[in-house]
C-alpha cells in the first residue's frame, strides 16, 4: 500500500471509505478461518463442558464464557484488521503497561493466599496472564530490531534477558510458580527462534541445574509439597494428593467414549474438585472418553499448526516470532493443564485455553490469537521502515 | 552477515524442532490418556465406583433356639431405638427438650447427645432412646407431627424366656469384641451380638445367617444420595435343641437353694434332657449389655453362677463309682457275683487302716449287697484284686477321664488314674492304698456331672456307648443311635443292674427312702459321698465326729446317679448337690422328683413340634 504525497486533496476523502471498505473485506478475507472455526470449535466444547458442570444449567458459568468468548472474538478479529504496523508500534507500550499492572498487584492486589488480582468490579484481572502475551510482543520486537546478526550480542540479549526476568520475579514473589515459569519458557523459546547460538542455551541450562538445590530453598511449603506430592501422590491421599488421584480415577474411569455427557458420576457427586476450571479436561475424560480428549488435543494441534503455518509465512521477523511465540504460549497452557490432571505434572493451577472457566486467561489468549491473525492478514509486510 | 534467507531458513530449522518438540509432546498426553482410560480404565472405574458406592449391612435375624417339642428357649425380641437426624432439625435443644418430655433423657445422656450431634456431619442420626417398649414409642409417634427429624426404628434384641433355668446350657450373646473379629463385614455393625456361651456359641454361624446388603451412592462427603440395590440375606437357622423346657424349669426349681447340677440323658439316642446348673444367672441381662458391677459381682460370686457345674464342676464320684469296680472285677474274672467278702468296719494294709462308712461293719457282703448297702470294705478287696489299670481301663469304656463331646464350648476330662499317669504327671509310684482309695472313688478319681450321666446311660441301655449330645438332628425322630457296644458281658451288666435296683428298692438299699411310690415310675440307682476333706484326729478329739458338723465348705457332696424305669430305663440321672452331705439325704430325693417327672411328662417321648401355636401365644404377649 503506496502512500500519497501531496496535491490531489479532494480526491482521497472520496476514495478512502471505499477503499476502506475494500480494504476491510480484503483484509477480513485474509484472515486464518481455519484458526478461527478451530478455536471456537474449542470454546462450544467448554460451553459444554461447564453447562454440565453446573449440573445441567447454563449459569453460572456456560452463559458467561460464551459471553466473554464472543466478546473476546470480537477483540481478536478487531486486532486482525487492527495492522501490524499499530500492533508493532504498541508493543513496548503493552509491556510497560502489563509492568505497570504487575507492581500495582503486589501493592494493592486481592486473592486468597496469593495477591494475583485487580478487582476491576466486571471482572477480576489477572496481570500476570496478560504479560505472557506482553513479552511475545516486546521480544519479537525488540529481536526484529536487532536483526539475525545482533541477536546474540550482549547488548541485546542482555536487555532481553531483562524483559524476561523482571516480569517472572515479581509474578514469582505473588507467589506463582507455574506462571512464572511459563514466562520464562516462552521467552526462552522465542530466544532460541530469534536464533541465539545453542551453546549458550546448554550454558543457561547447566546454571539452571546447578542453581536447582539453591532454589528449592526458595520454595514456600505448600510449593514444595506440590512437587513432592506430583512425584508421589499417594504420599497424602486425603490432602494433597487428593485432587491428582481423583482427577486420574474420574479420567481413567471414563474409558475410551466416555459415561456421556453429563453422566460424569465422579464431577457430579464432587470428587472432583475444580471441575469447572482447573480440571475441566478431567471432566471432559470422564463424560467424552478417550475420543473426546484426542478430538480436542487434536483441535489444538489445529490451531498451533496454523499459527506455525502463519509464523513461517510471514515476511517480517516480527511477525514469525510474533506467531510462533503465541503459539508455544497456547501450547504451553494446553501441555501443562493436561499434563496436570493426569498426574504427569505438578498441581500449578494453569487453565485449559478456551474451555476453563476464567476471565483473563481466555482474554489474553484471543489478544494473542488477534496479534497472530494481524501477522496473516499482513504476512507480506516487511516492516523494513521500521528497523532501526 | 546473515542474509534474510539464511535467517528465515534457520528460523524454519528452529520452528520445526520446536514443532517437533511439541507433536511429540502431544502425542505423549495422548498415550497417557490412552494408558489411563483404555489400559488401565477397569481399575480407574472400580475406584471410582468404590469412591461413590458405599455397601451398607443390616444385620440379619438371629436364628431362634427351640426346646424338643418346639417351645422358645432363645427368641428375638423387638425393641426400639429413637433417632434425630439434626440437619432435619431447626433447633436440635428443643428437639430434645420435647422428646423428654415424653421420655425422659438423663442429663449425662444429654451431654451424650449433644456432644456427638456437634461431633458428626448434620446427616447422621444420633440414638437418644433405646430398648424402648412398645408403649413407649407409641406415645413418641403420636406426636410425631411436633417431631420433625426424630425417627424410630425397630432393633432385634435377644430374649430367653426362661431366664436362669436354661441358662447354662443355652448360653448368651453379646457384643462383638476385638477378638471376635474377622474378616466378615457384619461383625463390624454396632447392633451385631453374637454367641459367647452355651449352645448360642456353638452353633452361632448358623443361627447367624447372612447379613442383608444395600448398596447406596454417596457424595464426596459421605451423604447418601440415593440406594442402588437390596440384597434381603438370609435369618438365621432355627435350632431344635433336646432340652424339654419344662423338666429345665422343674429341675431348676427342685434345686433350690442348693448349689450343683442335675444331668438327665435319653440312655438310647443320649438327647440331654436336662442340663441344670445351679445357681443360675439371668442371661438376659447380658443382652442389654451387662454392666461392669454385675458382671463383677456374677463372677466373684463364691458360687460361681456363672460356671456351668454340670460339664465343668470336677467333683470325686465317690460310692457312684462302685459299680464299674464290680464290673471290672466280673469281666476280669477276679470276682464272681456270689463271692464274699466280710465287712467289720476298717480294712488293714500296712500300717494304714482303711474305714468303711459304717463304723461297726456290714458282715458278710456279697456284690449285689456291697453295691445296695455301699459298703466299702468290700470293694477295698476287689480293687485291691483287680489292680487300679484295669478299673481304669473299665471306667474309660463308660465315659469317664475324658471329655464327652458334648456341644457346648467348654468341658471338663475328669480324671481317671493309672499307674502310668501317676508316673507321668506326679513323678511318683503308685500306691496300693491309692487303689482302695480308687476303689471307693475318691483319691485322685475325679468326675463330672454330665459324665456321671453318661456312664449311667451306658450301664442301662445294654452296655452301649451312647454320646450326650444337646441338639436334635436333622429330620430324626425318636431312633435310637446305632452307638458301638462297650463290650461287656451281658450277664455281667444284668448283675449291676439287679444290684442297683437293691439300692432304692432293697430292704437295706442306701436309697430305700427315696424310691418313687409308683409301681411303673420305680427307679433305681446308686447314692454316693464324696469327701471333701477327712476329720482330722485333732478335730475328732475335739469332739467333731459327724460331717454335718464341719462348716459348709468341707462338708462332703451328695450324689445320686439313677435311671427309670426300673424294667426298661429310658432314662438316666445324675445329681450333684455341693457339701450337700450324704448322697441318700439330699441327692437321691431330688433325683427321685426329677425322674418321676420325666417319666410322667414323656420327655423322651417324640411329638411333633407345638411351635406354631407356642410361637403365636408368645407373639400375641410381645405385641399387647
Amino acid at each position: 500500500m503506496r502512500r500519497w504525497r501531496g496535491s490531489v486533496v479532494a480526491a482521497r476523502p472520496a476514495a478512502r471509505p471505499l477503499r476502506r471498505t475494500e480494504e476491510l473485506g480484503a483484509r477480513l478475507a485474509r484472515v486464518d478461518w481455519l484458526l478461527v472455526i478451530a478455536v471456537t470449535g474449542i470454546a462450544l466444547i467448554g460451553v459444554g463442558m461447564l453447562y454440565s458442570a453446573a449440573g445441567g444449567s447454563a449459569s453460572p458459568w456456560a452463559s458467561r464464557h460464551a459471553v466473554r468468548y464472543a466478546a473476546g472474538l470480537a477483540v481478536m478479529l478487531g486486532l486482525a484488521v487492527f495492522g501490524l504496523r499499530r500492533c508493532f508500534a504498541l508493543a513496548y507500550v503493552g509491556y510497560a503497561a502489563c509492568f505497570l499492572l504487575l507492581i500495582l498487584v503486589a501493592v494493592i492486589g486481592t486473592g486468597a493466599g496469593a495477591t494475583r488480582w485487580i478487582d476491576l468490579g466486571v471482572m477480576r484481572l489477572q496481570p500476570s496472564e496478560l504479560m505472557k502475551v506482553a513479552l511475545v510482543l516486546a521480544l519479537a520486537r525488540l529481536m526484529h530490531g536487532a536483526g539475525p546478526d545482533l541477536t546474540d550480542r550482549l547488548h541485546v540479549l542482555g536487555p532481553a534477558l531483562v524483559l524476561i526476568a523482571a516480569p517472572a520475579a515479581l509474578v514469582l514473589k505473588q507467589p506463582d510458580l507455574g506462571t512464572a515459569a511459563l514466562i520464562v519458557a516462552g521467552g526462552v523459546v522465542i530466544l532460541f527462534l530469534a536464533g541465539v547460538a545453542w551453546w549458550k542455551f546448554g550454558l543457561a541450562a547447566a546454571g539452571a541445574a546447578a542453581a536447582a538445590p539453591v532454589a528449592w530453598s526458595f520454595l514456600h511449603d505448600y510449593q514444595r509439597a506440590r512437587v513432592l506430592t506430583f512425584l508421589e501422590p499417594e504420599r497424602d491421599p486425603l490432602g494433597a494428593g487428593y485432587h491428582i488421584l481423583q482427577s486420574m480415577i474420574a479420567l481413567g474411569s471414563g474409558g475410551a467414549f466416555g459415561k456421556g455427557w453429563m453422566q460424569g458420576t465422579q464431577a457430579h457427586l464432587s470428587f472432583l474438585p475444580e471441575k469447572h476450571t482447573d480440571f475441566v479436561f478431567t471432566m471432559l475424560g470422564e463424560e467424552l472418553g478417550l475420543a473426546g480428549g484426542v478430538f480436542v488435543l487434536i483441535l489444538f494441534a489445529v490451531v498451533i499448526g496454523r499459527l506455525y503455518r502463519i509464523g513461517l509465512l510471514a515476511e517480517s521477523r516480527f511477525g514469525r516470532l510474533t506467531a510462533l511465540g503465541v503459539a508455544t504460549t497456547l501450547f504451553l497452557y494446553v501441555f501443562v493443564n493436561v499434563a496436570m490432571v493426569m498426574g504427569l505434572a505438578p498441581v500449578v493451577g494453569v487453565p485449559l485455553p478456551f474451555v476453563s472457566y476464567g476471565g483473563t486467561a481466555m482474554l489474553t489468549l484471543q489478544i494473542g490469537l488477534g496479534l497472530a491473525l494481524a501477522v496473516a492478514v499482513d504476512r507480506r509486510e516487511s516492516l523494513d521502515a521500521a528497523r532501526r | 552477515m546473515t542474509s534474510p534467507q539464511e535467517d528465515r531458513q534457520r528460523l524454519t530449522r528452529r520452528a520445526f524442532l520446536i514443532g517437533g518438540a511439541k507433536a511429540l509432546v502431544l502425542g505423549g498426553l495422548a498415550a497417557r490418556m490412552y494408558q489411563l482410560q483404555v489400559l488401565e480404565g477397569d481399575r480407574y472405574r472400580t475406584l471410582a465406583e468404590e469412591n461413590r458406592i458405599n455397601v451398607k449391612f443390616h444385620a440379619p435375624r438371629r436364628g431362634d433356639i427351640l426346646d424338643r417339642f418346639g417351645r422358645p428357649l432363645a427368641l428375638n425380641k423387638r425393641t426400639y431405638r429413637v433417632l434425630v437426624t439434626p440437619e432435619a432439625v431447626r433447633d436440635v435443644e428443643a428437639a430434645l427438650d420435647r422428646l423428654h418430655a415424653i421420655q425422659p433423657i438423663s442429663p449425662e445422656e444429654r451431654a451424650r447427645i449433644m456432644k456427638l450431634i456437634r461431633r458428626n456431619p448434620g446427616f447422621v442420626p444420633v440414638a437418644t432412646h433405646e430398648h424402648l417398649d412398645w408403649e413407649a414409642v407409641a406415645r413418641i409417634s403420636v406426636r410425631a407431627p411436633d417431631l420433625p427429624g426424630v425417627d424410630v426404628v425397630q432393633v432385634s434384641q435377644r430374649l430367653y424366656p426362661e431366664g436362669p433355668a436354661a441358662a447354662h446350657p443355652i448360653g448368651y450373646v453379646g457384643a462383638v469384641t476385638e477378638k471376635d473379629l474377622t474378616d466378615e463385614p457384619v461383625l463390624s455393625l454396632p447392633d451385631m451380638r453374637i454367641g459367647k456361651a452355651g449352645v448360642e456359641r456353638v452353633y452361632d454361624l448358623a443361627l447367624r445367617g447372612e447379613a442383608a446388603e444395600s448398596k447406596v451412592e454417596v457424595n464426596a462427603v459421605g451423604r447418601i444420595v440415593r440406594e442402588l440395590e437390596r440384597d434381603p440375606g438370609v435369618s438365621g437357622d432355627t435350632l431344635v435343641s433336646t432340652l424339654d423346657l419344662e423338666l429345665q424349669r422343674f429341675a431348676y426349681r427342685r434345686m433350690g437353694e442348693e448349689t450343683g447340677a442335675v444331668v438327665v440323658m435319653d440312655v438310647a439316642t443320649g438327647d440331654v434332657l436336662t442340663l441344670t446348673s445351679n445357681p443360675g444367672f439371668d442371661p438376659n441381662v447380658f443382652a442389654q449389655g451387662i454392666s461392669s458391677d454385675m458382671w463383677r459381682a456374677l463372677s466373684s460370686d463364691p458360687l460361681s453362677p456363672l460356671t456351668n457345674k454340670a460339664v465343668v464342676g470336677q467333683y470325686a464320684p465317690g460310692s457312684t463309682f462302685k459299680m464299674l469296680v464290680a464290673l471290672a472285677a466280673l469281666e476280669n474274672g477276679v470276682v464272681t457275683p456270689g463271692n464274699g467278702f466280710y465287712c467289720n468296719g476298717v480294712h488293714k494294709l500296712g500300717r494304714g487302716r482303711f474305714h468303711c462308712w459304717r463304723r461297726t461293719g456290714h458282715g458278710w457282703m456279697t456284690m449285689n449287697e456291697a453295691i445296695a448297702q455301699s459298703c466299702d470294705i468290700y470293694f477295698y478287696e476287689v480293687a485291691r484284686k483287680v489292680g487300679v489299670d484295669k478299673i481304669a481301663e473299665m471306667a474309660r469304656q463308660f465315659g469317664l477321664g475324658s471329655r464327652t463331646g458334648i456341644d457346648l464350648p467348654s468341658e471338663a476330662k475328669g480324671l481317671i488314674p493309672t499307674k502310668a499317669w501317676k508316673k507321668r504327671a506326679l513323678n511318683q509310684t503308685w500306691q496300693l492304698g491309692e487303689t482302695l482309695i480308687a476303689g471307693i472313688g475318691q483319691g485322685f478319681v475325679l468326675t463330672t456331672p454330665l459324665q456321671l450321666a453318661v456312664m449311667t446311660a451306658r450301664l442301662v441301655n445294654g452296655g452301649k456307648a451312647v454320646k450326650p449330645r444337646l441338639m436334635r438332628q436333622r429330620g430324626d425322630r425318636e431312633r435310637a443311635v446305632d452307638a458301638p457296644p462297650v463290650g461287656i458281658a451281658q450277664e455281667n451288666l444284668a448283675t449291676i443292674l439287679e444290684a442297683m435296683r437293691s439300692v432304692t428298692s432293697g430292704p437295706r438299699g442306701t436309697a430305700r427312702g427315696a424310691q418313687i411310690r409308683d409301681k411303673e415310675f420305680r427307679m433305681g440307682g446308686k447314692t454316693g459321698t464324696s469327701q471333701v476333706r477327712r476329720i482330722g484326729k485333732e478335730e475328732r478329739r475335739l469332739g467333731v465326729r459327724k460331717n454335718e458338723e464341719l462348716p459348709r465348705r468341707f462338708r462332703d457332696h451328695s450324689l445320686f446317679v439313677g435311671y427309670a424305669p426300673l424294667d426298661r430305663p429310658r432314662y438316666a440321672c445324675a445329681v450333684m448337690v455341693e457339701h450337700g452331705g450324704s448322697g441318700s439325704k439330699v441327692a437321691a430325693p431330688m433325683a427321685r422328683d426329677v425322674l418321676l417327672e420325666a417319666q410322667t411328662r414323656g420327655s423322651a417321648d417324640w411329638r411333633p413340634a407345638l411351635a406354631p401355636d407356642a410361637r403365636a401365644a408368645f407373639d400375641a404377649k410381645d405385641k399387647g
